[in-house]
């Protein structure tokens, strides 16, 4: 352990408006979940914030809200809850799924989908489907709330569309009644409990046999978690044949950027996430 | 007759505190004042330490401070070349190196301070590559001659096999314990193999006679070798602080640390060339063996020896030379880790099998039937093959058991039209159990047995359980020897003041060579009636080994194996699972039939670690991924149920005819997986590890 | 420093320590709890594994602040399950050190999963890390201790 813990301090709120008041008191204090990233930092010496608040007893913040069209998922809701919720099961697998990959059991258990967010590591497990969902994510300060497109969040490597005084608050989720094609898949350092090297998620509808409403969304391959729009340009409005595939994986290829990084090579993610998208598609045949 | 003890499932010594948490280990121990120590270590790979600053924020008075000139004896390790020093004096040789030692009461404050201590360097040139560093060692092992027989031979085979840098991830870190006592003694409590190198290496450091030290061994949390030499350096880095500060002092590291800078499996490069017959009989294998150790000699010269005579397996061959060296370079020092340079080798070996197998013109398994050891024929020492063994039946049995020639065919039919290709793959091999020639005849082991008033009986031997089962499998030889209750058989903890000096617990000794010990020791305390004996090993008759040359009984036995990877590729995403494994073994005698089969598992499970998963990323010649979330060891996902089957020839002079398997089943798994997966791809990788980037590298370029 | 209290198997307890303090170390510095341990301080290895209002965690990722009023259950807190007999029957336990942590994620699935199958079992345990057993002997435990509680 690294870190010389009296020169830490960190309390509890019980509610948003005094997790707000701390956020705007300019006294430097910094939101923390269930602190499966904020500690591993902090072990190691290298937590940059000396001032935390813990969130986890605000009870909105625990709570997934269904409603006729949306889903609402509070920012500390953990996977565990996640992956337990019968209705999310159902409906956005895609982001049950996520859930499951996410550590093992003692880290679902405390890990959130806020904190997955605002981490804003391009390996986040749920964000390729939170892309792919339409995901839209509730800021709150002290100045009031602030929605956004979860697209357009991240804007560059761990850089996001949020103030030093905004708490990331809900995450809505459009409901749907299409039938859609869904497919998300995760290749790590190992079966379980692994940080992505490249994951892809997908969902689309076939109407007589055209691809349509396709979302493509990959993680690990750019400085952010990636909705392909080119890719699914390409495909929307087409039948599946070997050449659009061919096509397909050469402009994914090409809207991602892969780095070569302590876990894996450039090519080897380029190659892949193109592997994962001829996968999908060829389930669309 | 009638009392049988050894070869059934008794309850493991300790197994009660296991399970209850109440087992004590080093870092659960705290005594009265004392202080928490912590390691300054370099920061670049070469270089000369031009200043040390300590700088602001911590009250430096407070702090107890260890440099080289506070040595009071030899600032250098005691092992088998005095070379590595316990801190660096001037110069650093590798990243990682100690240089000074921080002691105080408070933990927070000492992780702040230790940020604080800036060191200076004038970096120096540094080498990394095994081609250009100095060598520590070089063996020659010839037998026949090499060189006569290209001219009639069918096909020559050449081959290059690597194997990269492991690290023994025991889940519990090093720590030790130390505290002076009134009279100048230093006691040290601490994680470790062999508490006799620690009391050695402790007794040069402070230049103090052997009653003044006294080094006991903690219940240990894993070990595989990385905590055979690795203690006597954190050990003697406690007790300096010890005494200086006059408290007790304790050093734990955490994983980060651990992982860094403390020793890791040989990196390895062989080179085979070997002449073989049209019929597929070996006529000579020339072989050529280079391991990285590192900065410092520690164990090297003795791990290559290892490697060296493992070099041409299970294999008779009447013309064998192999070249051996190891190489210093700038990395933290490699040691020793279970198999201890058998499975560099034999990968080699194993996989080069199959590359001539395939170029003859046969299968793996015939290949390997007209060459595998028989009974009376001889090693690349020249050493005779005693046992009644028959490798080509065991060797079956285990392909019988995998289902192996119906899974050859299926796959092959399945793997046409599937993204996913199954492979199957099996690697033969043998391990020599006991220290080399005559090493364990120089060790001189020592047991001794007491005998109490209450009915009792006490084993003293300096062998540490580190969960393979030493406490249990002694105690229950001894128990059957002496027609008494396992249950009232105690197996003190090894305390050098305690217990005599039974050798290091280490090559795969404890069972055949120590069990052998108890036993004797068991039968005299029975016949003599007495309260305590003590028995010393005797060399068996027969094993004559020269030194010089390389040549004779290397080992007093082998064990052997046939082990079989069953396997699937996606090759969509390169990614390689387990699917099915199994291993088949001649050991002598099974001891305990749970703790045996244990072993086996274990080792597999890290096997499939070392083929597939376990990558060290070197950065300037430090460990990059030295976090346990970027160095993959497999989870209970990755490995399959593991089926493992014991073949018995009793051996004379095994205790009650056991021979080691403790390092055994490390040599096995990598090479029958990447045999598995050229099964599947049609791709032969000779490269340890094999990660899906190379899978589909390999399969883009073909 | 503040007053922090926790039920710790079964008892109330408090101690006087900083908000950010590891519970891990909560519990063995100033609880005296040794049974949980410390394998990597990553949330990796399971080792530090502890039951907290019924969800099994990594202590080393927890600060006191968000343990305060929790209830938590460590190795210290089992007795007699049928899982301990199992570990040792079956040969569960090598060394030891991840055992207590393994104890703990095997007892909670088993409240979530009665009769887990082979798959449930692996994954169950998938964040517990053991360097000496290779699984087998640990998923045999598992699936006897099942046997017993059913």
């Amino acid at each position: 352990m690294r870190s010389c813990v009296p020169d830490y301090d960190a309390v509890s709120t019980q509610d948003i408006s005094a997790a707000l008041d701390l956020l705007a008191s300019g006294e430097g204090w910094r939101p923390i979940a269930g602190g499966t990233d904020l500690m591993v930092l902090f072990n190691a010496g290298k937590m940059p914030y000396s001032r935390l608040f813990s969130i986890c007893s605000i009870p909105i913040l625990r709570s997934i809200e269904m409603l006729p069209n949306e889903v609402i998922i509070g920012a500390a809701v953990t996977y565990t809850q996640i992956r337990r919720h019968e209705l999310i099961q159902a409906e956005f697998p895609l982001l049950a799924t996520a859930a499951s990959w996410t550590g093992g059991i003692a880290n679902q258990n405390r890990g959130t989908l806020g904190g997955n967010i605002v981490n804003a590591s391009p390996a986040a497990d749920s964000s390729p489907a939170l892309l792919v969902y339409d995901a839209e994510l509730t800021l709150l300060s002290k100045r009031g709330e602030r929605r956004i497109p979860y697209r357009n969040f991240h804007i560059g490597y761990k850089q996001m569309q949020i103030l030093p005084d905004e708490l990331l608050y809900q995450i809505r989720l459009p409901r749907h009644s299409a039938k859609l094609v869904q497919y998300s898949r995760k290749v790590g350092t190992r079966r379980a409990q692994a940080i992505s090297k490249v994951s892809l998620a997908a969902a689309s509808r076939l109407e007589r046999a055209a691809i349509q409403d396709i979302r493509i969304a990959a993680g690990s391959v750019a400085p952010i978690p990636l909705r392909c729009y080119r890719t699914e340009q390409l495909l929307t409005g087409q039948s599946m044949t070997s050449d659009l595939i061919e096509r397909a994986r050469e402009t994914i290829r090409s809207e991602i950027s892969p780095l070569s990084d302590i876990r894996s090579a450039e090519d080897y993610r380029s190659l892949v996430t193109a592997n994962l998208l001829q996968e999908y598609l060829e389930s669309l045949r | 007759m009638g009392h049988r003890v050894v070869g059934t499932a008794v309850p493991r010594k300790e197994a009660r505190a296991k399970v209850t948490g109440l087992a004590e280990y080093v870092d659960d121990i705290c005594l009265p004042g004392m202080l928490h120590g912590a390691t300054v270590r370099s920061t670049i790979p070469h270089g000369r330490i031009r200043q040390i600053r300590f700088g602001d924020g911590v009250p430096w008075d407070e702090f107890t401070i260890v440099t080289a000139r506070d040595i009071p004896g030899k600032n250098v390790v005691s092992l088998i070349v005095e070379d590595q020093p316990y801190l660096a004096d001037g110069v650093v040789h590798h990243s990682q190196e100690p240089i000074l030692l921080l002691a105080h009461r408070d933990k927070d404050l000492l992780a702040k301070a230790r940020q604080l201590v800036h060191v200076e360097y004038e970096p120096l040139p540094a080498v990394f590559d095994v081609e250009k560093g100095s060598h520590f060692k070089t063996f020659l092992i010839e037998k026949g001659n090499v060189d006569n027989v290209w001219s009639e031979a069918a096909f020559i085979v050449e081959g290059e096999y690597s194997t990269g840098a492991q690290e023994q991830l025991y889940i519990e870190p090093n720590g030790m314990l130390a505290s002076v006592d009134a009279d100048g003694g230093i006691t040290v409590r601490g994680s470790m193999q062999c508490p006799f190198y620690v009391h050695k290496a402790l007794m040069s450091l402070f230049a103090l006679p052997i009653e003044k030290i006294r080094v006991i061994q903690q219940e240990t949390g894993g070990a595989f070798g990385g905590k055979e030499e690795y203690p006597s350096m954190i050990a003697g880095h406690a007790a300096l602080l010890a005494w200086k500060s006059g408290k007790p002092v304790k050093i734990i590291y955490d994983r980060e640390e651990d992982m860094a800078a403390t020793t890791k499996r040989h990196p390895s490069r062989t080179r085979h060339r070997t002449a073989v017959s049209r019929d597929g009989r070996l006529l000579g294998m020339d072989i050529e063996f280079v391991i990285d150790g590192g900065a410092y000699a520690t164990l090297s010269s003795v791990v290559l020896s290892r490697g060296t005579i493992h070099a041409a397996g299970p294999y008779r061959c009447d013309n064998i030379r192999v070249r051996s060296t190891a190489v210093a370079t700038n990395t933290p020092p490699h040691g020793a880790f279970r198999g201890f340079g058998a499975p560099q080798s034999l990968f080699a070996l194993e996989r080069h099998m199959n590359k001539m197998a395939r170029t003859v013109g046969l299968t793996p398994d015939e290949f390997r039937r007209r060459n595998l050891l028989r009974q009376g024929d001889t090693t690349a020492t020249g050493q005779e093959i005693k046992d009644a063994i028959d490798l080509p039946a065991l060797q079956e049995r285990a392909l019988t058991l995998a289902g192996y020639r119906e899974k050859i065919e299926r796959f092959e039919r399945l793997n046409r039209t599937s993204t996913r290709k199954k492979g199957i793959g099996f690697a033969t091999f043998l391990h020599g159990a006991g220290f080399t020639g005559s090493g364990e005849r120089n060790l001189q082991s020592v047991v001794e047995l007491e005998a109490t008033p209450e009915g009792r009986v006490r084993i003293l031997t300096s062998m540490t359980e580190m969960g393979q089962g030493t406490n249990t499998i002694l105690a229950q030889i001894a128990a059957e020897t002496l027609g008494i209750d396992y249950d009232c058989i105690d197996v003190p903890r090894p305390d050098t003041s305690r217990v005599p000096n039974s050798g290091p617990t280490v090559a795969s000794r404890t069972a055949m060579v120590i069990g052998n010990l108890v036993h004797k020791a068991a039968l005299a305390l029975k016949q003599d009636g007495g309260t305590r004996v003590k028995v010393q090993y005797q060399e068996p008759p027969g094993i004559y080994w020269d030194d010089e040359k390389y040549r004779g009984e290397a080992y007093g036995a082998y064990s052997f194996a046939t082990y079989v990877a069953e396997v699937t590729v996606d090759t969509l995403t390169g990614e390689i699972g387990v699917d099915d494994f199994v291993a088949v073994q001649e050991v002598g005698r099974v001891l305990h039939p749970v703790l045996a089969a244990g072993q086996i598992e274990g080792g597999v499970a890290q096997g499939i670690g070392y083929a597939l998963y376990e990558k060290v990323i070197w950065r300037d010649g430090v460990m990059a991924n030295n976090q346990l979330t970027n160095y993959i060891i497999p989870t209970s996902v990755d490995v399959p149920p593991i089926r493992v089957f014991f073949e018995e020839i009793p051996y004379a002079h095994g205790a009650m005819g056991a021979k080691g398997i403790g390092e055994l089943p490390m040599d096995g798994p990598a090479p029958a997986i990447l045999n598995a997966v050229e099964n599947a791809l049609g791709i032969p990788f000779d490269r340890l590890p094999l990660l899906p980037e190379d899978v589909l590298a390999a399969r883009s370029a073909a | 420093m503040r007053r922090f209290s926790f039920t710790v198997n079964g008892k109330q307890t408090a101690v006087e320590t900083y908000p950010m303090k590891r519970l891990l170390d909560v519990l063995r510095e100033d609880l005296g709890l040794h049974g949980t341990k410390e394998g990597c301080g990553e949330g990796e290895c399971g080792a530090c594994s502890v039951i907290l209002d019924g969800d099994l965690v990594n202590s080393c990722l927890i600060p006191a602040i968000a343990a305060e009023n929790a209830t938590i259950c460590t190795i210290e807190g089992v007795s007699n399950h049928p899982i301990q007999d199992a570990f040792i029957e079956v040969g569960g336990a090598q060394c030891g050190i991840c055992t207590p942590g393994m104890i703990l994620a095997s007892i909670h699935l088993l409240s979530r999963e009665p009769h887990p199958t082979v798959e449930q079992i692996r994954e169950g345990l998938a964040g517990n890390l053991c360097r000496c057993t290779g699984y087998t002997k640990i998923v045999a435990a598992v699936e006897k201790a099942a046997q017993s509680l059913s």
